[in-house]
């Protein structure tokens, strides 16, 4: 049984004239220990999607219909008081500016020891010895210096190890990182991205890693979920997305890369840009800005089909498929 | 690695009252402002030690000593400062006045900390129907300015107790007037303060972390508005020592068998055309300094207190 199952999970944010939908009936799945991707531009919903799994969608946003499970139990379900057992216990969360993640008045230590102390009963010396052993791993030097030091004494690539070590305090089972390297230089975030993958391997954690880039999931996860406008479009093996991508948004996006550049040439783009969520075009939602874009692409939302490579909600990819196997049939006729 | 590492065994354990007093022995004025204030808290504390006299004694009230003016005018070396119109030594009542005045003063302000803090805190941590009921309660009672609600809760009590209960019981009331009529002021600052912070995403992370919400509001939000708090903190408590010594001179304030600082300054009022002028002078200037001091250090506390600021 896999770890965490979300079941068509749909997230609306009410308003006086009709509820606005920011995730559509998402579905997928992470097993224990894997490594995945949530990839697609801003406004995608990425965000969202990771806030919908801890439950801390703020105000006008809830979860509407869909489920999610965490080893056989739901989650959408829980009261307050149930959540504070799931939230950093077993699920913890990594966001994106480490420069205000972490609480400018208390002392790195304090906040650490905060964190232990909200789940379990323990002495302060105890809690002390076990934050500092945590930020030994997140391989911060002389650690005993940093537990008295405040946030605004560290460098922004310190204070997100600070705040991995503090996600990892209570061994949890899920991270979910939220863009977790945007803030930070080129280099340090290269640094950062080893260091999560490392401890996700040393610690048997599962980890969601929510990200715009393509660079930084081909170096970290193992499996990528493309989403758009709130829809996941295409999910499966992070190396097989990269090598061939079969959405025409994914091929987008990693055409969009620097690298894919040639030097002297203007970098290539999609062309567009996301719909306000008031604004979803109906059909697939990707279809203003889709090359290949046919009619019916306008009128209905394609389903999910298995390309070899990847699942892709796609037409274009749909009608492929059926060719190929009316060739495949043919051949056999012969 | 961080190449601004200081050198390991430096004792780098820094912590914001460090922050503050290393920036304090900089800064004469504050450093100044800080002594004073000392020197009248160590006062009030001490004032039976440092008094001449003993107000509470029998022969501490002499007619016959009465507006005998300061040492240096008449060289009686008994009265250093001259004796008010009842004949008591100027300088301890000054002393006990004072004792008086700031326990009145830190007292009701703590009664508006205490009030507003916590109604400051959930309103705005909880928002929604309780934060626009709590901050309407708040409007009505700033709508009534503070000295009016003052007089005429302590003209009533006055004239329904009658005189003897109120002078035994006028400290403890004026300390629950100033205390409950202001509290307003610190809850809508701390409102204001908690709306900005439990947006940020350390809070969400405290939250994600699964810390309850007493605890996030008590450990988490909380510390980050005592800025705000400390500076009203400090204005506040030189606008009730003010209060009060004006509720005093009104009448309406301590009896005059113990006076604050106020009430010894009303006393004198009638007689500085007729010369006396030392019974008015010397309590006035005692109170103009210690708000003055306490508003220097208000003003030099907003300065220094945020640890990003002292910081380097």
């Amino acid at each position: 049984m896999s770890l965490l199952s979300v079941n068509g999970l749909s997230v609306k944010f009410k308003r006086r004239n009709g509820d606005l939908t920011a995730l559509h009936e998402v579905s997928f799945s992470l097993d224990r220990g894997e490594r995945l991707a949530i990839v697609g531009e801003s406004g995608a919903g990425k965000s969202i999607l990771g806030y919908a799994l801890v439950n801390l969608l703020s105000k006008p946003g809830y979860i509407a219909a869909g489920s999610v499970q965490l080893a056989g139990q739901e989650l959408t379900q829980l009261n307050a008081k149930q959540w504070q057992g799931v939230r950093g216990k077993r699920i913890a969360m990594i966001f994106q500016d480490p420069m205000i993640t972490l609480n400018p008045v208390l002392s790195i230590g304090d906040q650490m020891v905060e964190a232990i102390r909200s789940h379990t009963r323990i002495a302060y010396k105890d809690a002390r010895k076990l934050a500092i052993e945590k930020l030994a791993h997140v391989r911060i030097a002389a650690p005993v210096q940093r537990f008295d030091q405040y946030p605004h004494e560290l460098s922004g690539g310190m204070r997100q190890r600070v705040i991995i070590a503090i996600a990892l305090l209570l061994n949890p089972e899920i991270i979910i990182a939220d863009e977790p390297t945007t803030a930070l230089d080129v280099t340090i975030q290269a640094e950062i991205l080893q260091l999560l993958k490392q401890i996700c391997l040393d610690n048997g954690v599962a980890l969601i890693l929510i990200t715009h880039d393509f660079g930084v999931v081909s170096r970290i996860a193992e499996r990528t979920l493309v989403m758009y406008a709130g829809r996941i479009v295409e999910q499966g093996p992070t190396l097989e997305i990269i090598n061939d991508p079969q959405h025409p948004y994914t091929q987008g996006l990693l055409n969009a890369l620097p690298q894919m550049a040639l030097p002297g040439q203007r970098l290539n783009q999609i062309q567009g840009s996301m719909p306000p969520l008031s604004e979803h075009p109906g059909g697939c939602a990707f279809h203003p800005r889709c090359p290949y874009a046919q009619d019916k692409c306008r009128e209905k939302v394609p389903g999910f089909v298995y390309s070899g490579v990847s699942t892709v909600a796609c037409y274009v990819v749909e009608d492929m498929l059926a060719e190929f196997a009316q060739y495949d049939e043919e051949d056999l006729d012969v | 690695m961080n190449i601004w590492h200081r050198p390991q065994g430096v004792a780098e354990h820094t912590t914001r009252v460090r922050h503050v007093l290393s920036a304090m022995r900089g800064d004469k004025l504050a450093l100044f402002a800080l002594c004073i204030f000392a020197l009248y808290c160590l006062v009030a504390l001490l004032a039976p030690l440092l008094a001449p006299y003993d107000v509470n004694s029998v022969d501490f009230m002499d007619l016959e000593n009465a507006e005998l003016a300061p040492y240096w005018q008449t060289g009686d070396g008994r009265f250093l400062l001259g004796t008010d119109t009842q004949g008591r030594d100027l300088l301890s009542v000054i002393l006990y006045g004072t004792r008086l005045s700031l326990t009145i003063g830190v007292c009701a302000v703590l009664i508006q900390l205490l009030m507003g803090g916590t109604i400051g805190l959930l309103s705005g941590y909880i928002g929604g129907r309780l934060d626009a009921f709590l901050m309407r309660a708040a409007d009505i009672q700033l709508s009534f300015s503070t000295m009016m609600v003052a007089i005429v809760v302590l003209a009533v009590f006055q004239t329904l107790f009658g005189n003897a209960v109120y002078q035994q019981l006028a400290m403890l009331m004026l300390i629950l007037v100033l205390g409950i009529a202001e509290w307003p002021i610190f809850a809508r600052i701390i409102r204001a303060c908690v709306f900005a912070e439990k947006d940020k995403e350390y809070v969400d992370a405290a939250r994600v972390l699964g810390v309850s919400k007493v605890r996030i509001m008590l450990r988490h939000i909380l510390p980050n508005t005592v800025s705000p708090i400390l500076v009203i903190l400090t204005i506040q408590i030189a606008n009730a020592i003010v209060a009060e010594a004006a509720l005093s001179f009104l009448g309406l304030g301590m009896p005059p068998a113990q006076p604050s600082l106020g009430a010894l300054i009303s006393s004198g009022f009638n007689y500085l055309f007729s010369g006396a002028w030392w019974i008015s002078v010397f309590p006035s200037m005692t109170l103009i300094l210690l708000i003055f001091v306490m508003n220097l250090l208000g003003d030099w506390l907003r300065d220094h207190l945020n640890p990003q600021a002292a910081g380097g």
